[in-house]
């Protein structure tokens, strides 16, 4: 097998975070009931007209200018056209002659530390269609148009990847980029970003490409890897058995692990783009695309190397912590208020991390505030709480963003901070316990922690054990 | 003189006077309708006559109280069946969207109703605009008021019969590659194709998008100019609506055309054309002339291309227009699916007429892998030769004169066996719509078998003051005609 | 006839427009598209290249809508035209995947 060597393109399509669809004013919000986020344009009533969101043009540019590409400053969309339910005109408003962004390119790092740079053939706009539902019950199929006229972009990779692994640090790149732009969530799971295979092998040392083919229906990272080790398995074997490779679109059933072929008589795939007579060119002017480009955030390369050399945080920490943009917010964020870099950094790699897989949560989806961090990070600094007080706050704070202060205050956690009252304890430990005491004073120091553990457990664990470990040590010295 | 026989601004002016109530005028209309719709077949739908005087008598009350203003408030209208009007039947003249009921109004319309008018009805038309005779209409043809044995012209025959018969004081038509300029010179009245991008196409159910434009049918030009300034706008919802300097177009209703220069392309005039329709043509122009226009020959240039560069770009755009109608979401849907596939083909097949079908299938091959370049692109290339041709001669000259169809109108059932000949008959008016143009028939005689000649006088992009004021000079010359309907 | 349209093409163009054509339908459909493309051909004529193919005949472009919502729940117009519909949606012939 291993004289064979996988050649893999990347279609892309991410949905933009627009509050609005691209056509018509109808909410790009999810879990509507059916239909009730639609109106003539994203349904194909007969009469209406599409009118381009611009913001859908500002984040497909900022994407563009973020992967090196060429913006083509007169741009414009074309009809696709092709019958489908859930295609309510029964043409899709894409773009196929002159996509608004060409030429790009990202580079991807590799779990041994390779690098490789990753070709974008072009990234254009379009519409996406409804959702069709099928119903068992009636032998039929539901049309629901809520999805349909929400804004996509489609990012098309050069032919440039040659395993899993590449596929999956090109997408992942992909989505640091776009999170950081605000441009969308890039939920796989979600559909707010979908990746259509398409893939080729051929023996290594070809410079020729073999026939490819497209896989459709990937929904997570894993689904990807095993659908590209089965396709690359299916095109192999015939090969070996010297049949061919058919270009075409498959179908990858994850659950089942192979994929089959979707063509059919009906479906010609001559889709007769032309030109949207309903909608003007886009002309993108000099000025226009310096303001979009101004306004590029800080993307996580140049934040994780600020985040070494301002915060002087360790290059891991600050790998895992711009891993996701939003975790980045909540650490810039918490560190403009309390101003303490590492202390804030170990939260989040420490405990945040803990809880997450504990809960199984994505980054994306903490929802504490940097506000009660920060309070929790000044109660540990002041001597109010104790290290572990503070774990089970943070928890709170982590499951249900509650406020560190109220909650200590409420739930009477506060250190117990009372020498006087703290040294009748510890009088009354120490007689209780003769054996620690002797073994102390024979040298065993560690039975020491005995005696501290007591008082812990005297005190419900209020008391700073720190401070209680050195009173004992005090006592017992003395005696 | 009859009520019906008023223009539209005329009957306008009498009604703000209180001379006459806009009950009286629909009650007027829905007499004439009476009287002769049965053998005209103007109308795919009269709205419930009940219904219409509820809405006059709010306009009523709106003039009397001085709300209403605009000088077709009370004026009844005929809408062209393929604008869009909410709660209204809007069937194309399709089987396909027989039971078609809108749930918005095309912004035209809604100009139109905020400014007074009263719809009676929704025009026939052939189907989808397809065609020049309203014969491909699936709610049986219109007839020409002149002489019921023939066609009123097409698309907007429907529109343009209804004025003429009087069945309406003015009627909206849309006009792809001459429909509203054709029937208006079968039918012997007056209809203005505006600039592209003047009234917007917000609920005009797509033919061309990018040739498609609504327009004024009425019986002179000062009515056309009046309901242009009420329909035209800048509407936000049409993307290719242009944002014009003025919309004033009343203001060229003016009798002088001293120094204008008028132009007359001689290839206009070649094989073809019928010599009475030549005759009345060239002597309007001489009426030009007369009152102190400038008036020359020129070459006007690739005149035999624009119709094969718009049968492609057309029937393309068409293709793909109307693809919508599948049995999804709205209309016709077979009662014997097979399938979804089936459902799509079955609906479809039993949905459209012929001549849709025929252009579909044109429009779908053209654009079909392997094809696009070929006659696609080379069609859209043409358009740019041909616009550049009307550049050159509207720097020479203020309008452009010819006649607006080669011939009278056909007899019914003449037509549709050739299409080629049918699509011949559209020669001076198609490249009109490839540029953009503005664009107006009016009157200019009747032949020896009394049927109406249409004038078209032809202006640069967003020109129509220049058109306006030509055909409003020349209109000063002659009376309006009516037809005298022999009924059935 | 310089353009021969086969059964194929108008079988293939039937597929792409979903139209089903009886026999003599197809025959009229050949007939008819050879003698119409005869007559586009005349386009060939025309010395086009260098030509901007012309989409647009205005200038105008950039027409743009901010992102703000202004359509609310629709669906009972949206749907009141429907040939099928079931819960809230439109129904159609089982799709095949």
């Amino acid at each position: 097998m291993a004289k064979y060597e996988t050649v893999i393109g990347l279609e892309v399509h991410v949905e933009l975070a627009t509050k609005t669809k691209i056509f018509c004013g109808c909410s790009t919000a999810f879990g509507g009931a059916p239909n009730t986020h639609t109106c003539p344009v994203c349904t194909g009533m007969p009469g209406s007209l599409p009118v381009l969101n611009k913001q859908v043009v500002e984040y497909a540019m900022a994407v563009g200018i973020a992967t090196n590409c060429k913006i083509t400053q007169n741009c414009k969309f074309d009809r696709k056209n092709y019958f489908y339910p859930d295609n309510p005109q029964n043409y899709q408003i894409s773009q196929l002659y002159l996509p608004i962004c060409r030429d790009g390119r990202v580079e991807i790092e590799l779990e041994d530390g390779t690098k490789k740079t990753i070709g974008i053939h072009e990234i254009h706009m379009e519409e996406d269609a409804g959702k069709l539902i099928h119903d068992e019950w009636d032998d039929c199929s539901l049309v629901d148009f809520n999805r349909s006229g929400v804004p996509l972009i489609e990012i098309v990779s050069e032919p440039d990847m040659r395993s899993a692994e590449e596929v999956n640090a090109y997408l992942d790149k992909l989505r640091l980029i776009i999170q950081y732009l605000g441009a969308s969530d890039c939920k796989l799971q979600e559909g707010s970003m979908r990746a259509d295979v398409n893939l080729s092998v051929r023996e290594v040392g070809s410079k020729e490409f073999g026939t490819r083919t497209e896989m459709k229906n990937l929904n997570s990272f894993k689904a990807i890897a095993r659908a590209i080790a089965g396709e690359r398995e299916r095109q192999i074997d015939l090969i070996e058995s010297g049949e061919s490779v058919i270009q075409e679109t498959r179908r990858w059933d994850d659950t089942k692990g192979y994929s089959y072929a979707m063509r059919s008589k009906e479906d010609a795939q001559d889709y007769r783009y032309f030109p949207e007579p309903d909608l003007v060119p886009i002309i993108i002017s000099d000025e226009w695309l310096d303001e979009v480009k101004s306004r590029q955030p800080e993307f996580r390369y140049e934040k994780l190397e600020r985040y070494k050399k301002e915060y002087e945080i360790p290059e891991y920490d600050a790998k895992i912590i711009t891993e996701s943009k939003h975790m980045a917010d909540i650490f810039e964020d918490t560190v403009a208020i309390c101003n303490k870099p590492k202390k804030v950094s170990n939260w989040l790699m420490v405990e945040t991390m803990r809880l997450m897989k504990a809960h199984e949560l994505e980054a994306e989806e903490l929802s504490f505030s940097p506000e009660n961090l920060a309070k929790l990070i000044e109660l540990v600094d002041a001597g109010t709480i104790n290290g572990n007080v503070a774990k089970e706050v943070f928890e709170k704070i982590f499951l249900d963003n509650i406020d560190p202060v109220d909650y200590v205050d409420k739930h009477g956690l506060k250190m117990d901070n009372d020498v006087d009252g703290l040294k009748v304890i510890l009088e009354k430990i120490i007689s209780d316990n003769p054996q620690s005491v002797e073994d102390y004073n024979n040298g065993k120091k560690k039975a020491i922690g005995f005696l501290v553990g007591q008082a812990m457990k005297e005190t419900k664990g209020k008391a700073n054990p720190g401070v209680i470990n050195k009173m004992i040590q005090e006592m017992l010295d003395k005696n | 003189m009859g009520l019906t026989e008023l223009t539209a601004v005329g009957l306008g002016k009498k009604i703000k006077a209180g001379e006459v109530t806009v009950k009286q005028a629909v009650e007027a209309v829905f007499e004439q309708i009476e009287k002769t719709e049965k053998d005209v077949n103007a109308y795919v739908t009269v709205l419930d006559k009940e219904t219409v005087l509820k809405r006059a008598e709010e306009v009523q009350a709106d003039i009397d109280s001085r709300k209403l203003d605009s000088p077709l408030a009370g004026v009844p209208v005929a809408i062209k069946d393929n604008m869009c009007t909410e709660g209204i039947l809007t069937t194309c003249s399709s089987k396909i969207l027989g039971n078609f009921n809108p749930t918005f109004s095309s912004e035209a319309v809604i100009n139109l109703e905020n400014a007074g008018a009263v719809i009676v009805g929704k025009a026939n038309m052939d189907e989808f605009a397809m065609g020049s005779t309203t014969e491909t209409s699936a709610y049986g043809e219109t007839k020409n008021p002149w002489n019921l044995g023939h066609v009123p012209g097409g698309s907007s025959g429907g529109s343009c019969a209804a004025v003429a018969a009087e069945e309406c004081f003015f009627a909206l038509g849309s006009d792809t590659g001459g429909s509203i300029r054709q029937p208006s010179s079968f039918c012997g009245v007056t209809g203005l194709k505006p600039t592209y991008g003047t009234v917007s196409r917000y609920g005009l159910i797509a033919y061309g998008s990018s040739l498609d434009q609504i327009g004024p049918v009425a019986k002179d030009v000062t009515d056309c100019a009046s309901i242009l300034e009420i329909i035209a706008s800048h509407d936000k919802k049409d993307s290719t609506s242009v944002n014009r300097e003025s919309y004033k177009f009343t203001d060229s209703l003016t009798d002088d055309v001293k120094g204008m220069k008028i132009g007359i392309p001689k290839d206009y005039f070649g094989d073809g054309l019928d010599h009475e329709v030549k005759e009345a043509v060239l002597a309007a122009a001489d009426v030009l002339k007369e009152k102190g226009a400038v008036v020359e020959e020129f070459e006007l240039g690739l005149v035999e291309y624009a119709i094969p560069a718009y049968y492609v770009i057309a029937s393309a755009e068409a293709s793909s227009n109307l693809a919508r109608f599948d049995g999804v979401k709205y209309g016709y849907r077979t009662n014997d699916a097979d399938g979804l596939h089936g459902m799509y083909k079955r609906t479809r097949s039993e949905g459209f007429g012929e001549e849709v079908k025929r252009r579909i299938m044109l429009g779908s091959f053209v654009l079909s892998s392997g094809y696009y370049d070929a006659y696609y692109l080379k069609a859209l290339r043409t358009k740019a030769l041909i616009k550049k041709e009307f550049d050159k001669a509207f720097s020479k000259y203020d309008v452009i004169l010819g006649p607006a169809s080669p011939t009278t109108a056909p007899k019914l059932g003449e037509s549709l066996s050739d299409p080629i000949k049918m699509y011949l008959g559209d020669i001076y008016t198609i490249s009109v719509n490839l540029a953009g143009l503005p664009g107006i028939s009016l009157p200019c005689g009747t032949d020896s078998k009394g049927l109406p000649i249409g004038l078209q006088l032809i202006g640069d992009c967003f020109k129509e003051n220049n058109i306006i004021r030509a055909a409003y000079s020349f209109e000063q010359s002659r009376e309006y005609k009516r037809p005298e309907i022999v009924l059935g | 006839m310089a353009n021969i349209i086969s059964d194929e093409t108008i079988e293939y163009v039937g597929i792409l427009a979903k139209l089903e054509l009886s026999d003599k339908e197809k025959e009229q459909a050949k007939k008819d598209m050879g003698s119409m493309l005869d007559y586009i051909d005349k386009l060939n004529e025309l010395d086009t290249k260098g030509v901007e193919p012309m989409s647009h005949v205005f200038p105008v472009h950039n027409v743009f809508r901010e992102d703000i919502v202004t359509n609310n729940d629709d669906r009972d117009n949206i749907l009141k035209n429907a040939p099928e519909e079931k819960d809230g949606s439109f129904m159609v012939p089982k799709t095949v995947d």
